[in-house]
């Protein structure tokens, strides 16, 4: 099985600060990856990279075959990734209808009735809110909106960054539950930042561990769900 | 702090404000000026301050929660009166010409211009979001083109108007270019100093735009290839059709100019915000780097929007020369920036129709308080107010501010905030394709 994604040893920095240091990561084909890790450990950082916002200092991000290291951010997501940022950044005074069109933007003209019929069907408290303002939703229909909006461009590969950011655990379910299905029925592959590390380790085929910027770890969900001190340091007394 | 120490401490301002301003007049006398003081004007001054002041915070303290809904009420109706307010205006504008008073007509012009102006900011202040105090720039370059390529090259209005439009947007872009990466009152700054760098261009490079003394002899625009000359020659306007060759029928020919060039700005305005295009300005506005994950080339986002709102710029800047038929640069000052701007945010930021409407208050409204304090200063006789009768249209200015003042607290997001989306389903239950293709279009 080839790798859809491919990091080696990529470094990014903010000004001085070093906030990733030489990261190696691979999401295969069809595959729901997972990078787990403390507040400030990179892990956003690592998203915005592979976006090429901020540009990867050395190292190289190989996607699908092609290196797209020092591309243009536009044009990296004009090839079949899509990103629900941390924090959603949805258009707040744009209609639920708007936002997920703009997410279509990349995908051209064709068939966005279909895309929107998909995300629908996905999220169908998105469907009763069509016409309303997205600012007037609740946290997690906004996140189910900023992940629509992604699927709008007919991905690839989807990056979710902290998609429980905030949320009531049903609605974190909820939303696991449809990027569990999403993978499952569209063979969709997707790459997930999350906080929450019991419900993404349980969720994903295989986890990375980050920890100041590096890789410390890396296995099978049901692996890292397994090892102490992945207990002991994400587990303990959460979940 | 009680609301009457507040009033009386706001009136002891006033009092110091207005004693030499309001209480010192001036009178050339026999032996030169001479200096009278007026007690009564100043003390019902300051009595207004004290009584206006306590109002307005009894006021406040008793229907702050009630004047929050109001208002949201007051948003709704408007919104909704929109629908009608458009073809009144509409209907109101086509008919002014045959009011046949030339006051009018010139009033509408000046109106209109400042809409055509207020609409192309908007498309790069109310839709992109991109604060821009240095439009009147644009409006200069626009003006200048057309002069300098008619004066020097013999060009007519019809054929400059596009090469105005042209010029001014490469100017927009070449704006762009540098301050793609500021925001906010940083991007600001920059266009402001565009804005005057352009003036002081135009001022110095005096072997082509001939300095402050400014271009003149700048043609008039013609109806499809006929002058409104008064020679009344077979190749004139009033030759052609037989009619005696009048001064209103060029003013009047100049006011449908401008309304048809207004009204081209707000159809492409309206069709670009359901474009792709105008729905990824909106999008920028709202949050740039959401843009920039869902795979918007920004930059050239950006770009077209000063592109395009600088080309309207342009196009009324040549209007303004071909009307004028002297310009100088005098006329792109700064205070023309920001009147535009006071339009745009006045008006609520992407609003169509409520640039329209702050447009008409702004600039007509200034000219209808003029009149009306001029009457009013005719009518007051008696002897206590004789010093300020004389005086009272001077006033306009200060009671247009404080009008500015009371708008921007109660209707803090201007006239007509409400944002209409540029794709609506009318139900909501069913996505039809033919519905989802109509937003595209």
């Amino acid at each position: 099985m080839s790798a859809l994604l491919a990091l080696s040893g990529v470094t990014a920095f903010y000004g001085a600060i070093q906030a990733l240091r030489g990261i190696d990561l691979t999401v295969d084909q069809g595959e729901i990856v997972t990078l787990i890790g403390a507040n400030g450990a990179g892990k956003s950082t690592l998203m915005m990279t592979i976006c090429g916002n901020p540009r990867a200092r050395s190292g190289k991000i190989v996607h699908d075959g092609q290196d797209i290291t020092n591309w243009p951010t536009h044009q990296i997501m004009r090839r079949g990734l899509a990103q629900a940022p941390e924090g959603r950044r949805i258009f707040n005074r744009m209609s639920v209808h708007e936002n997920l069109l703009m997410g279509a933007e990349v995908a051209g003209r064709s068939d966005i009735a279909g895309l929107l019929e998909q995300v629908f069907t996905l999220f169908p408290r998105l469907k009763e809110r069509i016409n309303q303002r997205g600012g007037t939703l609740s946290g997690g229909e906004q996140q189910m909106l900023a992940i629509g909006r992604a699927l709008m461009s007919r991905p690839r590969l989807l990056l979710l960054d902290e998609p429980s950011l905030g949320l009531a655990p049903l609605v974190v379910r909820q939303i696991f539950g449809a990027i569990r299905e999403l993978n499952r029925t569209t063979g969709l592959t997707v790459l997930l930042v999350e906080q929450n590390a019991y419900q993404a380790l349980r969720l994903a085929h295989r986890g990375y561990v980050l920890v100041n910027g590096s890789i410390t770890m890396a296995g099978t969900g049901a692996e890292l769900l397994a090892r102490p001190e992945i207990r002991a340091a994400y587990l303990e007394g959460g979940a | 702090m009680t609301p009457l120490r507040d009033a009386f401490l706001s009136a002891i301002v006033a009092l110091g404000l207005c004693g030499p301003l309001v209480g010192l007049v001036t009178t050339s006398g026999d032996r030169g000026l001479s200096i009278h003081a007026r007690p009564i004007a100043t003390a019902v001054v300051v009595g207004l301050v004290f009584l206006g002041r306590l109002a307005i915070l009894s006021w406040r303290g008793r229907t702050r929660a009630e004047a929050v809904q109001a208002n949201r009420a007051f948003a709704e109706r408007i919104t909704r009166a929109g629908k009608y307010v458009t073809p009144v205006l509409l209907v109101a504008a086509v008919a002014l010409p045959f009011t046949g008073s030339r006051y009018y007509i010139d009033l509408g012009t000046l109106v209109l211009t400042y809409i055509m102006l207020g609409w192309g900011l908007n498309i790069v202040v109310g839709l992109a979001g991109l604060l821009d105090l240095g439009y009147v720039a644009f409006y200069a370059v626009g003006a200048y083109s057309y002069a300098i390529l008619a004066t020097t090259f013999g060009l007519g209005f019809w054929t400059c108007l596009p090469m105005a439009g042209i010029l001014a947007a490469m100017w927009g872009v070449m704006l762009g270019f540098p301050v793609l990466r500021l925001r906010g009152d940083y991007l600001a700054i920059v266009t402001l100093a565009f804005g005057e760098i352009i003036r002081i261009v135009l001022t110095n490079w005096v072997s082509l735009t001939n300095g402050p003394n400014g271009i003149t002899g700048i043609p008039r625009p013609t109806l499809f290839g006929l002058a409104f000359s008064m020679d009344g020659g077979s190749g004139t306007f009033a030759g052609f059709f037989n009619i005696e060759p009048e001064v209103i029928q060029r003013i009047i020919f100049l006011y449908y100019v401008i309304l048809g060039l207004a009204l081209l700005t707000n159809w492409v305005s309206l069709r670009l915000r359901r474009l792709p295009l105008g729905r990824a300005w909106e999008a920028l506005r709202e949050d740039e780097i959401a843009c920039r994950s869902l795979g918007i080339n920004v930059r050239n986002t950006k770009l077209t929007a000063f592109g395009i709102g600088a080309m309207f710029g342009g196009f009324a800047g040549a209007f303004f020369a071909t009307r004028q038929a002297f310009i100088s640069p005098e006329s792109f000052t700064f205070i023309e920036s920001a009147t535009v701007l006071a339009i745009v945010v006045l008006g609520g930021l992407g609003s169509q129709l409520g640039v329209a409407l702050a447009a008409v208050v702004m600039i007509g409204g200034l000219e209808a308080l003029r009149d009306f304090l001029s009457f009013l200063g005719d009518q007051m006789n008696s002897e206590v107010f004789a010093g300020i009768a004389s005086e009272l249209p001077l006033y306009r200015m200060l009671i247009f501010g404080l009008a500015l003042v009371v708008m921007m607290i109660l209707r803090p997001r201007g006239l007509v905030s409400g944002r209409t989306p540029s794709v609506a389903l009318t139900t909501v239950k069913e996505i039809a394709p033919d519905l989802v293709a109509q937003g595209r279009g």
